[in-house]
């Protein structure tokens, strides 16, 4: 398997991020329940979940940007209720929603950047530089913001968070909407600075292989609580086993369950979803029990998996039943 | 030192907006240039107030309606700020909320005293002679009149969620001020319902300084009107800063 996740025994420092009992109500909705984290210097840390899980509520308390409603947080040592200017010039934030001025070159917005978040006078224009190089946006810096594509506004948003050398680096979907290819840019980039330049990096996203790919550690959020929180391999290993999923009618359940190597096995409509161990081995032997399957696919285990491990509902499910908004409503009318 | 730069960078991104966007200048420049002309010219040749000729006695009322409503709408700008999240950005920087709400003060100051300005050297054409003092205590006169205006639109902005809401401030709030300042009628002999109502507006006091320092003709000595304006300001101001400071 293709996989870029760092060696286990990559090093890690003190926890930049602790947060008490972090809580936030809006009325009668609990965006996000009782958080407690510990993130460590250097980690690239991930918030998976589906939208209005209340991963962008926990970022936004984490920069101050909400007060909570129950609990705290120390970032970078600093308290975000009673020390919230400090912690302001440890961060850098990347939002959903592009916030540079869109009449404003990319070079007048990080030039205001640096401004507002105190890049000394004699190293603001090379700071400017070096971002716009890293995001590769040199030849476009002098044009403005509203004649850049997606892509290039997403990284223009990145160099800015980057520009003033926060500690601590939150992005919220970073990738949100990319191409692949800028996608893999952007994830390259990220894993950069946490290995070279010891920046700690929170992001949210409701990606799986973004997750899997970039993270150190995976936080699984649903309704405001963390469900489970581990690196993605071991994560996936919770599963127990890889996913056979089989499309049938009238599968014969009863043999299949007496195996000893399969771990679960899960019925709906016109599919048999099986965990099984070693399943390549034993691929033969079920489809001769189970029936007359019309198709048959193995995989390992995903983050969605271990999502649907832990929840009894997939990402994309949770995410037709909406956002925090929907959930607000529901949470009003299960009231009456 | 941070406060400072910040300052200066709050002030340096509404100035470059302002310059960028061109069509904001001609835009809030042709309301009062139609007035002048055309409804200063049209009743002019019919009229003359104050032994002065029509056009020229509203010339400081519409210099003021200039400020009043470009300041205005800066104040209420901030409403897009919100909504392209560049607001948020400004937020989680590192400076106090005085700095914030001062940098948005300054910048929206700085663009009403350009379109002031611009007005006032219009004067030249309809044959106004302005000498050195009269350019400096209007642009004075506008630079408070500017600094209570923008600080009223922030205020509002704050509170308003969607630009919806800005017709009803035209209505309610800017056309209210302007007309009752006496920018295009004299205030002496007027019936004693208006009076209290252009006693209590305080752009009646922009108005009529401009007018005294301008033509010579004033109701109120000039700095009685710049005193009255300058604590109105001042009131502006201070409650401008606790609502930027209070705001989410």
């Amino acid at each position: 398997m293709n996989d870029i996740n760092p060696a286990p025994d990559r090093m890690f420092g003190e926890p930049v991020i602790e947060t008490f009992n972090l809580t936030k109500r809006f009325s009668k909705l609990v965006a996000v329940d009782h958080i407690n984290l510990s993130i460590r210097e250097g980690e690239v840390f991930g918030l998976l979940g589906p939208n209005g899980a209340g991963k962008t509520t926990t970022l936004s308390m984490l920069s101050t940007l909400l007060k909570p409603t129950e609990g705290t947080a120390k970032v970078n040592k600093h308290d975000i209720v009673t020390e919230s200017d400090a912690v302001r010039r440890s961060i850098g934030i990347v939002f959903q929603e592009p916030s540079s001025d869109d009449i404003l070159t990319g070079q007048e917005n990080l030039y205001l950047h640096a401004l507002m978040f105190g890049v000394e006078r004699n190293v603001r224009e090379q700071r400017i530089r070096e971002v716009l190089k890293l995001v590769d946006l040199e030849d476009r810096a002098n044009s403005q913001v509203k004649t850049y594509s997606g892509g290039m506004r997403r990284r223009l948003e990145l160099a800015r968070g980057l520009l003033h050398k926060p500690k601590i680096l939150f992005l919220d979907e970073p990738t949100l909407g990319l191409d692949p290819q800028t996608r893999e840019h952007i994830w390259d980039y990220i894993r950069r600075l946490a290995d070279q330049e010891r920046v700690t990096v929170i992001l949210t996203t409701h990606y799986m292989d973004e997750a899997e790919h970039l993270c150190d550690r995976v936080a699984i959020i649903d309704d405001g609580k963390i469900v489970a929180l581990d690196t993605p391999n071991k994560l996936k290993q919770i599963v127990g086993g890889d996913i056979v999923r089989l499309k049938i009618t009238n599968p014969k359940i009863s043999p299949i369950k007496e195996l000893p190597y399969v771990v679960k096995v899960e019925q709906t409509d016109s599919y048999l979803l099986l965990t099984v161990k070693n399943s390549s081995v034993h691929l033969q032997e079920i489809l001769s029990l189970v029936g007359n399957a019309e198709s048959v696919e193995l995989r390992t285990p995903t983050l969605n998996d271990v999502f649907l491990h832990y929840t009894g509902h997939e990402i994309r499910q949770a995410e037709a039943e909406g956002g925090i908004f929907e959930r607000a409503v529901r949470a009003r009318s299960n009231e009456k | 030192m941070t406060e400072l730069d910040g300052l200066y960078a709050l002030w340096y991104r509404e100035f470059k907006v302002f310059l960028r966007e061109k069509s904001r200048i001609v835009s809030s420049l042709f309301t009062p240039l139609l007035w002048i002309v055309v409804f200063g010219g049209g009743l002019g040749s019919s009229v003359s107030l104050a032994g002065t000729n029509y056009q020229a006695f509203i010339f400081p009322g519409i210099l003021a309606m200039t400020v009043l409503f470009s300041s205005m709408f800066f104040g209420l700008y901030i409403v897009w700020d919100k909504r392209i999240d560049f607001f948020k950005e400004v937020l989680v920087a590192p400076l106090s909320r005085l700095t914030i709400f001062a940098g948005k003060t300054l910048g929206g100051c700085t663009d009403a005293l350009i379109q002031g300005g611009l007005m006032l050297a219009f004067g030249v054409i309809l044959g106004i002679s302005y000498n050195v003092q009269m350019v400096v205590l209007s642009m004075i006169f506008m630079l408070v009149l500017a600094s209570a205006v923008v600080s009223i639109g922030l205020v509002i902005g704050s509170f308003m969620e969607s630009p919806e809401g800005f017709n009803l401030i035209i209505s309610f709030l800017i056309f209210p001020l302007f007309f009752l300042s006496g920018a295009l009628f004299p205030l002496d002999n007027l019936p004693s319902w208006l009076h209290v109502f252009t006693t209590l507006n305080p752009v009646t006091y922009a108005v009529d300084g401009m007018r005294g320092v301008i033509l010579g003709i004033s109701t109120y000595p000039v700095m009685v009107d710049l005193g009255v304006l300058l604590g109105f300001a001042a009131a502006m101001i201070v409650i401008g800063s606790i609502a930027f400071s209070k705001m989410k």
